[in-house]
């Protein structure tokens, strides 16, 4: 039995049938709808107006490569210019790949790369050297939690050099989905409540950041590239096996199944949920050694870094952070507010 | 009763890593009592192909969640899934999404 026409053309037979309207279309009509839709992601939460400077966060991957594809498409109609930036954690064998595949799409793409390396940024503590760090330190590594703060930062700061206005992130309906189950499990109040919406506006000077892939579900994501040819890089990250968004990960795979909008479904409650007044955030203040948006008196980054300098890499991690002395000194090593020295390399 | 047939199976999206990372296969499916439908060609591909961790590619009898499969471009969903009914020249794509983007 073939295929039925597709509903928009009715030319070419459909390719495949949208998740949430059910409607059957041909492989050029899906990438047309699918960009009209990032389209009106950004128009109508006004995310990035004509002017800007967009840092795409560009990591060689499916989402950031569909992102930085569509975004220079949509870039004259917009009036916006695009920047990409690629961080490197110092992974062996996994980002210099990784790399590789952002600077062919770079010349592809006639699009200016600038990359920012964790081993410069933070004190010669590349992700590698974390993982050792935190090895055998009970249950799972962890090194996951420090890469996605530390990651954050070395995006704002690669971001600042190019003179953006704007960071925008290739994150997709099911991370975001992953996102909102993780703090649910890990009674993570405050992201649940912080999570929603279209992005950080940008607070205590951070820059203003957005995610204009966030309705558009993995599956889309991997189906535009498919019929646009796209080139990225598929390779998991080695620590990936360890990282608690893998159980987050399984068990919405396995929710999708069964219920298709159970995506998108979360994603939409999550942002409508009121915390109780105990549960609320605390206003944020500025960190004591970095001047970075904090809830506490560090940063987490600064926190984390803290953490490592000491031999303690548990130390910031989970709530409390029993042990923390916030008042500690800054000018230690692995201070990302100092310029980095000659290289700290961590001894263990 | 089926009649062999000759189908390509391409893998991409980071499943060829299974394959000895071959990401097209031109496959001769031979004669068998049973007919060749996706179910049975998951069969034979775990048998023939496959080369490391099964379970990261199937599950039960159909691909694990998080592998999307395109039978001549177009989503096996529209074309009944595992009951569809291979042809002759038919091509098979599997894409695993199952990495970060």
């Amino acid at each position: 039995m073939p295929a039925p026409p597709c509903t928009s053309c009715h030319a070419a037979r459909a390719a495949l049938r949208r998740p949430r309207s059910g409607q059957a279309l041909c492989g050029a009509c899906f990438c047309s709808a699918f960009e009209a839709e990032v389209l009106h992601t950004v128009l109508a939460g006004r995310l990035l107006p004509p002017g800007a400077v967009v840092a795409v966060g560009a990591s060689g991957g499916k989402d950031s490569t569909v992102l930085a594809h569509v975004l220079r498409g949509l870039a004259p109609r917009l009036g916006i210019s695009l920047q990409l930036v690629a961080v490197d954690e110092g992974i062996g064998g996994y980002r210099d790949a990784a790399l590789a595949a952002v600077r062919r799409q770079a010349a592809r793409w006639e699009l200016p790369l600038t990359v920012v390396a964790y081993e410069d940024l933070f004190g010669g503590w590349t992700m590698d050297a974390v993982a050792r760090s935190t090895a055998g330190s009970g249950r799972s590594r962890s090194c996951c939690t420090f890469c996605g703060v530390l990651r954050r930062r070395a995006l704002e700061e690669g971001a600042r050099r190019v003179g953006a206005t704007h960071i925008v992130t290739g994150h997709n309906a099911d991370d975001m989905a992953e996102t909102v189950l993780m703090n649910f499990l890990r009674g993570d109040t405050g992201r649940l409540a912080r999570g929603g919406g279209l992005g950080s506006p940008g607070e205590g000077g951070a820059l203003p950041r957005c995610r204009p892939l966030q309705f558009a579900s993995q599956k889309e994501v991997v189906l535009y590239a498919h019929f646009r040819r796209l080139d990225y890089f598929s390779e998991e990250c080695v620590y990936a096996p360890e990282a608690f968004r893998g159980h987050a990960r399984d068990l919405l795979k396995r929710l999708e199944a069964a219920r298709p909008s159970a995506v998108l479904d979360l994603v939409h409650s999550a942002e409508r949920l009121a915390l109780a007044a105990s549960a609320r955030p605390p206003r944020p203040g500025a960190c004591s050694r970095c001047g970075a948006l904090a809830s506490r008196a560090l940063c987490q980054a600064c926190a984390l870094l803290d953490g490592l300098n000491r031999g303690r890499p548990r130390l910031a991690i989970g709530k409390g952070r029993r042990g923390l002395d916030e008042q500690a000194t800054p000018g230690t090593p692995g201070d990302p507010a100092q310029t980095p020295t000659p290289k700290a390399v961590p001894t263990f | 009763m089926a009649a062999p047939l000759s189908v390509e199976v391409e893998f991409g999206g980071g499943a060829e890593l299974l394959f000895d990372g071959v990401k097209k296969h031109q496959v001769t499916l031979p004669r068998q009592e049973e007919p060749w439908d996706i179910r049975n060609l998951l069969v034979w591909i775990k048998k023939n192909l496959l080369k490391e961790r099964p379970e990261l590619f199937i599950q039960g009898d159909s691909v694990r969640p998080g592998i999307l499969v395109l039978i001549n471009d177009a989503d096996w969903e529209l074309l009944g899934e595992l009951d569809y009914q291979l042809q002759d020249q038919d091509s098979v794509l599997f894409i695993s999404t199952l990495h970060g983007g």
